[in-house]
């Protein structure tokens, strides 16, 4: 996705003044740090924790916190704080996985919507407006409903099948701005070929606004696979997410507070990271929104 | 305008043929046993087996097995669960306690968010502001689960203030489950009615207003407002479907006897049936709603025109 080969002199003045802006943000700094905390958590748990969170001794089942078991124990007795680490990887490759892919989508049929007006462009768009009157989390029921197996890859299609639109939308609305300006046209009669004018020079400054809603979409998709989790139907056990903790713990509220409030204090955070992040990207990108 | 919501409405044919045909296409066309997908984990008698695959006319071929499935939605046929009631009796029988906690709902969004939204927007960068912003951000990164166990264990376990679940307490017990529900549409609200309220005080017939010596009560009350509320009212529109959706979770966490708390217990038992069901007559609701909201648009704001 860098596109660090296309980034001409006019772009990296641009980039410059946001990166420079960015740095003045704190909402942008305490929330990259944060995010680079959680994927290294999602990468390498071990580096937070000792414990195999599949360890389990029901003689402990739902101990409060103490100071050999920071965040308690589950109802199985297994080491809440290894299981709550171990719960980022998830949370965080359904978020990318689903963003990712949607970027991918969005940039081509966005790239061929705008680019080619006519059939192409609204058969994309009537196919986009069927996805758009799916509701998010119902719609992600019913799909996750007809499969057998319900794993990260599972959950991260559903999501992206009701994802792409939107991203698609405003890659389609950049590359419709861009298309005749005087570069473009002067790249065509330098003799570029369509494939080229796309990928070199209209792509690359098409990706500000989706990049922001990227980032933004990352923490809404990451809340969605835990609410599916929580209700029964995105990941199940004996996998370890956030949602799924919370959905066991929801029957022991009243009598052991911590299994709620540490799963859901990472969920919040991770969540809130990217909305910061995606907010500060489009304070520095569009200053006319502050 | 009449011009408009005709164009509108045939729009809309496209998207819920496609809905429609999204929903079967998955549940009844896909490789793979949908009686299976239908039953979850449970084992079916042969039997069983038969009258589903007869109910769901599985043998025909898929494009008429699509149209009667339609002719099926149609007629209000959203399957049968396991104990042989129609799902659409269920849902007419619990869909009061959902429309009443998507009403709430809606209430609380509106007054707290146009409030949060105009005193935000008025005067900008302030300290006021800058808390509206910061706490629509927040509000918006609590999954509703979430912040509807934490509120049911601070303000109904600890300090009994609500009733932590059921509805036996009228109106009252709708409280807390309606804000709960409201959390991200409220803060969308707010930051919706901000922007445009902080775009149009910006236009000449603000300024025109203000020279003639209007109280700046009347410029932003009368002048100002009125048109930035149009995308409020449209949104807020549009969000009531999207509020009885949103009630599967606020219904599971409350326990509160509607549609969504079936659907949530219908995962549980497995009962595939009520799942897809239910779920189809909520995903029509929310584009129903969606419809409404254009068309409102419409009617609101006399510059929206087709030709």
């Amino acid at each position: 996705m860098a596109p660090a080969a296309a980034v001409n002199v006019a772009q990296a003045g641009l980039w410059g003044d946001v990166g420079r802006q960015l740095r003045r943000s704190p909402q942008f700094l305490i929330g990259t740090a944060v995010i680079a905390v959680l994927a290294l958590m999602a990468l390498v748990p071990q580096l937070f924790t000792r414990i195999d969170p599949r360890q389990c001794d029901l003689a402990r089942s739902r101990r409060p916190p103490s100071a050999e078991a920071w965040f308690g124990y589950d109802v199985q007795g297994c080491d809440y704080y290894a299981n709550v680490i171990y719960g980022a990887r998830s949370s965080i490759s359904v978020g990318l996985i689903v963003v990712g892919g949607a970027l991918v989508i969005a940039l081509v049929l966005g790239a061929i919507a705008g680019f080619w007006p006519g059939w192409r462009d609204n058969v994309i768009a009537r196919v986009a407006d069927v996805f758009y009157g799916m509701p998010f989390i119902l719609g992600a029921i019913i799909i996750l409903y007809q499969f057998d197996e319900r794993g990260v890859l599972q959950v991260a299609l559903a999501l992206l099948l009701l994802t792409w639109m939107t991203p698609m939308r405003l890659v389609r609305a950049s590359v419709v701005a861009i298309r005749d300006s005087d570069y473009v046209q002067a790249a065509r009669a330098l003799g570029a070929t369509d494939l080229r004018i796309i990928t070199r020079h209209i792509l690359p400054n098409a990706l500000a606004p989706v990049l922001v809603y990227a980032t933004i979409t990352i923490g809404v998709v990451i809340s969605a696979e835990a609410t599916l989790s929580f209700l029964g139907v995105g990941l199940r056990l004996p996998a370890i997410s956030w949602g799924l903790m919370i959905g066991e713990a929801q029957n022991y509220v009243r009598t052991s507070l911590h299994l709620l409030l540490f799963p859901g204090a990472f969920l919040v955070v991770t969540v809130l990271s990217f909305i910061s992040v995606g907010d500060a990207l489009r304070d520095a990108l569009d200053p006319k929104m502050r | 305008m009449s011009r408009y919501i005709a164009r509108r409405l045939l729009l809309a044919i496209p998207v819920l043929i496609g809905a429609s045909f999204f929903i079967f296409f998955l549940v009844y066309a896909l490789p793979g046993d949908p009686v299976r997908a239908l039953a979850g984990d449970r084992p079916l008698a042969p039997g069983v087996i038969a009258e589903l695959r007869e109910r769901y006319n599985l043998d025909d071929p898929v494009f008429v097995q699509y149209l009667k499935y339609v002719g099926g939605l149609l007629q209000g046929d959203l399957g049968i669960d396991f104990s042989g009631r129609p799902v659409s009796e269920t849902i007419a029988q619990r869909i009061p306690v959902t429309a009443q906690l998507a009403l709430t709902a809606l209430v609380i969004e509106a007054v707290i968010g146009l409030i949060a939204g105009i005193v935000a927007g008025i005067r900008r960068g302030s300290y006021l502001d800058n808390l509206v912003l910061v706490s629509t951000t927040f509000l918006v990164s609590i999954p509703v689960f979430v912040l509807g166990f934490t509120l049911q264990y601070f303000l109904g376990v600890q300090i009994p203030l609500f009733p932590i679940s059921g509805t036996n307490e009228g109106l009252y017990s709708y409280l807390l489950p309606g804000f709960v529900l409201a959390t991200a549409s409220m803060a969308y609200v707010a930051r919706l009615l901000r922007t445009s309220l902080a775009e149009n005080l910006r236009n000449d017939y603000v300024r025109t207003a203000r020279a003639k010596g209007l109280p700046e009560r009347m410029v932003i009350g009368k002048h100002t407002l009125r048109n930035s509320l149009i995308a409020v009212v449209t949104f807020i529109g549009a969000d009531f479907g999207t509020l009885m959706g949103g009630a599967i979770v606020t219904e599971g966490v409350f326990n509160l006897p509607g549609v969504g708390r079936a659907v949530f217990d219908a995962v549980r038992s497995q009962e595939g049936t009520v799942v897809v069901g239910i779920t189809t007559f909520l995903i029509f609701v929310y584009i129903f709603f969606n419809l409404v909201a254009d068309v409102l648009y419409a009617a609101l704001d006399p510059r929206i025109r087709y030709e």
